[in-house]
């Protein structure tokens, strides 16, 4: 990075930040506080739900998964659109009549306390955790990149968004989420075009031939991760969780002028976010066409990592590997010009005969990329062998013209920034509204100190992200558990909406016990997989799972306890 | 304090979008589109195999 990336990145990071703080210093209300300005647009509203959900994950990592394993995953998705609508037809309403601050008032409201200290608790245990990692991970990416101190460069982020989520609350958010998502379209868009400028003309025909272009897969397999099916099913159940029942999206909804905005900002989402996730995904597979007529393609794209190994005293060992896969990168290079030819010339038999050869030595490819990593294990066991999250950055700061490499790093900022704080925002809201107010109901009169109470909480929800980003860097495997924890906790909260909204004959007891049990089901589900890997299923799928189990057992414990099941709504 | 603000009851407006009179005529344009996004990515999926 040179000064004139130095420039862009800077100048749009602090420039955003300082903006959204100072347009929005003078909010001391709390409805504004907590959901924005009552005059927000359904634009600002899509955009802000699709600012929180997209992190740098998606941005840098996805195009890596693609350049990897193609563009299945995709598919992930195809159960958000439906997701969404119901969440317009049913959850939404129900919000906005009740006028509620967080998704587990109504819990509250629909139940009893206990169940809606159970929905609020679920969530700020599994979005403070994640908080963290939202920073931590482009963080290491980064800085392992650019050779940045990586603490610095997490407590430098969570600073910066910590002080605009605190000064503004909601309408910081969607203020300054609306520009970064101004920043992450452009610069996605002149990577993507400054990419096809290097591509060759039959580009979309080697992805295809070699695997990278199958979007959609009809196979109706429990176990593969990503089908048609798994997406339209567990897809379906993990976005309405996601959407229906996290408070850093709903939050995101809840405001504006009137229900249509909210409405429209979710319609939005549902139009537009498959075609953005094709983008991204079509990217890494152009990637991948690229490297195959690079040179000097890495055999292992941390190149960081791969050094350090290199200049060790076992380096003949990865120097080998490096000249083996330059001679199989050639060869394959050689093969797919050969099927190129071979397609051109119109000769059917000599085109499969070329295909062949090709995949024979993309898999002849493959095995040094894996014996690279077999030996980076080896030396170091603690080694990260997954390098697809370093194939887009290591694109953007070899391959961009400067300036446009500080508009790419200012694009993975943004957008760590932006989902931070849509999570911070939320985390401080339901602590304020669904613990603090509940544990003191006579302060929860007083508008000013519950305004402050809510600063308050979302600086040190921050600040506990900023640690445990510090923590994990020392733990990393613990960034695998936390996304398992987080995608088992969902079904069972779900579950509880469910039956609020569409069983209303089932009480606050029956409701409260049945989550706990589907919680535990779900959980003897995930590790009966793990412990018999042969009987394993697709994480997907135990969405629809925890859902069904909690609504089956709400039921069944409802018919059991009787009018004994039903509570006392929950006063606040 | 005031309370939280919440919607009238009558407040299932029309949603003002040129071409639809009522929501039920947007959800099922945008199940539509997604249907057709789908045909379309199983149909790219298939020619560039």
């Amino acid at each position: 990075m040179n000064a004139l990336d130095w420039f862009v990145l800077l100048g749009t990071m602090l420039g955003i930040a300082a903006y959204g703080t100072w347009r929005t210093r003078h909010t001391d209300n709390l409805n504004t506080y907590l959901k924005g300005n009552r005059n927000t647009g359904w634009l600002t509203i899509g955009l802000s739900v699709m600012a929180t959900q997209a992190s740098t994950i998606t941005y840098l990592s996805l195009p890596g998964q693609a350049y990897e394993s193609g563009m299945a995953f995709i598919q992930n998705y195809f159960g958000l659109p439906l997701a969404l609508i119901i969440v317009c037809v049913v959850f939404l309403p129900i919000y906005r009549k009740l006028g509620v601050y967080t998704a587990y008032e109504y819990l509250g409201k629909r139940f009893d306390t206990k169940t809606r200290l159970l929905g609020a608790s679920l969530f700020l245990l599994q979005r403070g955790l994640q908080a963290g990692i939202t920073i931590y991970a482009p963080a290491i990416i980064l800085s392992t990149v650019l050779g940045w101190r990586l603490d610095l460069t997490i407590i430098f982020t969570g600073l910066l968004v910590i002080v605009y989520t605190v000064t503004g609350g909601s309408v910081a958010v969607n203020l300054t989420q609306k520009w970064q998502m101004a920043v992450i379209f452009g610069g996605m868009i002149t990577a993507f075009a400054v990419l096809l400028t290097k591509l060759p003309a039959d580009a979309l025909h080697i992805a295809g031939a070699m695997g990278k272009l199958q979007a959609v897969d009809f196979t109706p397999d429990l176990k593969r991760r990503y089908t048609f099916w798994s997406g339209m099913l567990g897809g379906l159940f993990l976005s309405l969780s996601y959407f229906g029942t996290d408070q850093s999206q709903v939050q995101r909804y809840i405001g504006g002028a009137a229900l249509r905005e909210g409405r429209l900002g979710l319609m939005f989402n549902a139009v537009f976010k498959i075609p953005m996730q094709f983008f991204i995904v079509l990217l890494g597979a152009m990637l991948f066409v690229f490297y195959q007529f690079q040179p000097d393609t890495p055999v292992f794209f941390n190149q960081t990592e791969w050094r350090s190994h290199v200049e060790s005293p076992q380096g003949a060992t990865f120097k080998a590997i490096e000249e083996k896969y330059s001679v199989v990168h050639a060869d394959q290079q050689t093969k797919i010009r050969a099927w190129v030819a071979a397609r051109d010339h119109g000769d059917a038999a000599q085109e499969s005969a070329a295909r062949s050869a090709m995949a024979g030595a993309q898999k002849a490819a493959n095995a040094v990329r894996q014996e690279a990593r077999d030996a980076l294990k080896a030396a170091d066991p603690n080694a990260q062998v997954k390098d697809s999250d370093y194939v887009f950055i290591t694109f953007i700061l070899t391959q961009l013209p400067h300036g446009v490499v500080g508009l790419l790093i200012a694009v993975m900022f943004a957008s760590a920034l932006s989902s931070k704080a849509g999570e911070l925002n939320a985390l401080g809201t339901t602590s304020t509204i669904d613990l603090w107010r509940h544990f003191r109901p006579l302060a929860a009169h007083d508008e000013a100190r519950n305004v402050r109470n809510a600063k308050w909480f979302t600086a040190l929800w921050g600040l506990f992200a900023i640690g445990f980003a510090l923590y994990v860097s020392s733990a990393e495997n613990l960034i695998e558990g936390l996304n398992i924890v987080a995608s088992i906790f969902y079904p069972a909260l779900l579950g509880v909406f469910v039956v609020a909204f569409f069983l209303k004959h089932v009480g606050g007891s029956a409701v409260f016990l049945a989550a706990l049990a589907a919680q535990i089901f779900v959980l003897a589900l995930f590790l009966f997989g793990k412990i018999y890997p042969a009987h394993e299923i697709g994480y997907l799928w135990l969405n629809p799972i925890g859902v069904a189990a909690c609504v089956i057992f709400s039921v069944v414990l409802q018919l059991i306890f009787g009018d004994k099941a039903k509570t006392r709504p929950d006063p606040i | 304090m005031k309370p939280p603000q919440a919607d009238p009851p009558d407040s299932d407006e029309a949603p003002r979008v040129p071409g639809f009179r009522h929501w039920r005529g947007i959800y099922i344009f945008v199940f539509a589109f997604f249907v057709l996004v789908v045909v379309l990515l199983a149909i790219f999926s298939r020619y560039f195999a």
